[in-house]
């Protein structure tokens, strides 16, 4: 059955060589795609040669826009790949200097270029859910001594950041899961640096500095 | 004279637009589907370069679409953001995902729950003094001690999910090694108990 098809479409008058070809692939189909290909490679191939013109027309206009949005798509994506993107945060853990519902502007460019440095508010995925995002301030990098105990405790217990890795803690050191609790986090979970609060409107601006001191010095 | 201006300037702006086209597609294309990569060392023999470098590197194809939501399963061959080196890429075989008990290899023998978001990467060699392929600088270390080295160093409970790169689908170079990859997980390395999976397992045998 299907090589009549074939044969019908072969002689057909005003054949596209595109028609044809496609016919032939159609005909390579396993059964169940096979007899629907090549309905609609029939189809399409009869309404090119009765339509003409105008389906042309429609066919090249609607592949132009196909190739349009291929291409802004992929230069969206650059762009919030490496330049920077928009991050909504919503959680208590770096009040007072990000609250919830704030948005802000996190840019790519420092973390490709590992350029992140103490002090730093990032957005980074989360350790232990790959899905979910953490907005947290870099308090010491690899290599820093950490101090682990809390202000209370009389023995104190430090912690050295291993190679590749960041420790991160929110400014609500009260409310806030981060490095105290599961540890330092790989430097290539880091997704970019938070660089500008876009919103609430009276509160835009840069960022400001840590509030809690924790932020580890370099003694040398 | 005016012509050639002319064609110059038309053959300077076809360049510039479709340098425009080019770079993004492929630079998305390279990010979310799928990437190339030359594979070095010898951690991962006999499945990746079973020569060494004597006959030249294998080259992999990573299929970075089937990776996107984080989707892993066990015996795969995936590559991965070394947690050591933010610029470095290894490539190893996936023994266990979150949840499982596996015994570990190294100067201390025991046994550990993958937590959660975390899976367990391994080496096939196991007797191999290099921890890393990766596909840049390789960690050049022949200090290091053999043992230790073969599975997780770097964190004694796992490598994140979030680290996952992609997955080795294919070896496409040299020639003579032109195949699909297929997962499967030495009988030896395979985790004891899922604490999800098993615990349901053990109530219908009652």
């Amino acid at each position: 059955m299907s090589t009549i098809w074939l044969f019908f479409v072969f002689f057909l008058r005003k054949l596209s060589g595109l028609g044809a070809s496609a016919s032939w692939l159609c005909s390579r189909l396993p059964g169940r795609f096979r007899s629907v290909a090549i309905t609609v490679c029939l189809v399409v191939t009869w309404e090119v040669s009765i339509g003409g013109d105008m389906f042309r027309r429609v066919l090249g206009k609607t592949l132009g826009f196909l190739g349009y949005t291929v291409q802004y798509g992929c230069i969206a994506h650059c762009a919030f790949e490496y330049i920077g993107e928009f991050v909504a945060c919503s959680g208590p853990s770096m009040e007072p200097t990000i609250t919830s519902h704030d948005v802000v502007f996190s840019e790519r460019l420092s973390r490709h270029l590992c350029r992140i440095e103490k002090g730093d508010i990032v957005i980074a995925k989360s350790p232990f859910d790959p899905h979910m995002n953490i907005c947290k301030r870099v308090i010491g990098l690899e290599g820093d001594k950490i101090c682990t105990s809390g202000p209370s405790d009389v023995f104190k217990t430090h912690q050295y950041v291993p190679k590749g890795h960041v420790w991160l803690e929110g400014d609500n050191l009260r409310n806030s899961t981060d490095s105290r609790s599961y540890g330092p986090v790989p430097y290539a979970l880091i997704r970019g640096r938070v660089c500008l609060k876009l919103w609430p409107p009276h509160n835009f601006g840069a960022l400001n500095q840590s509030p809690t001191g924790r932020i580890v010095k370099r003694s040398d | 004279m005016a012509q050639q201006a002319g064609a110059g300037r038309r053959y300077v702006r076809a360049f510039v637009s479709g340098f425009f086209v080019a770079v993004p597609v492929t630079v998305t294309v390279l990010d979310r589907f799928a990437y190339v990569a030359r594979v070095e060392g010898a951690s991962m023999q006999p499945s990746l370069n079973p020569e060494g470098n004597v006959t030249g590197s294998d080259v992999v194809l990573l299929n970075r679409w089937s990776v996107r939501n984080y989707q892993v399963r066990r015996g795969d061959i995936v590559s991965v953001l070394s947690p050591k080196n933010p610029q470095q890429k290894i490539i190893k075989r996936v023994i266990a995902l979150e949840g499982d008990f596996i015994k570990t290899l190294g100067y201390k023998n025991r046994y550990l729950k993958v937590p959660d978001g975390h899976f367990w990467i391994e080496g096939d060699h196991h007797g191999h003094s290099l921890d890393s392929n990766s596909f840049g600088p390789a960690l050049r270390t022949p200090w290091r001690a053999r043992c230790s080295v073969k599975c997780c160093v770097w964190c004694s409970h796992g490598v994140s999910l979030g680290l996952v790169h992609g997955r080795a689908s294919h070896i496409i170079w040299p020639p003579n090694r032109w195949q699909r990859i297929e997962p499967s997980i030495p009988p030896e390395r395979m985790p004891l108990l899922n604490w999800h999976a098993d615990a349901t397992e053990d109530e219908e045998k009652d």
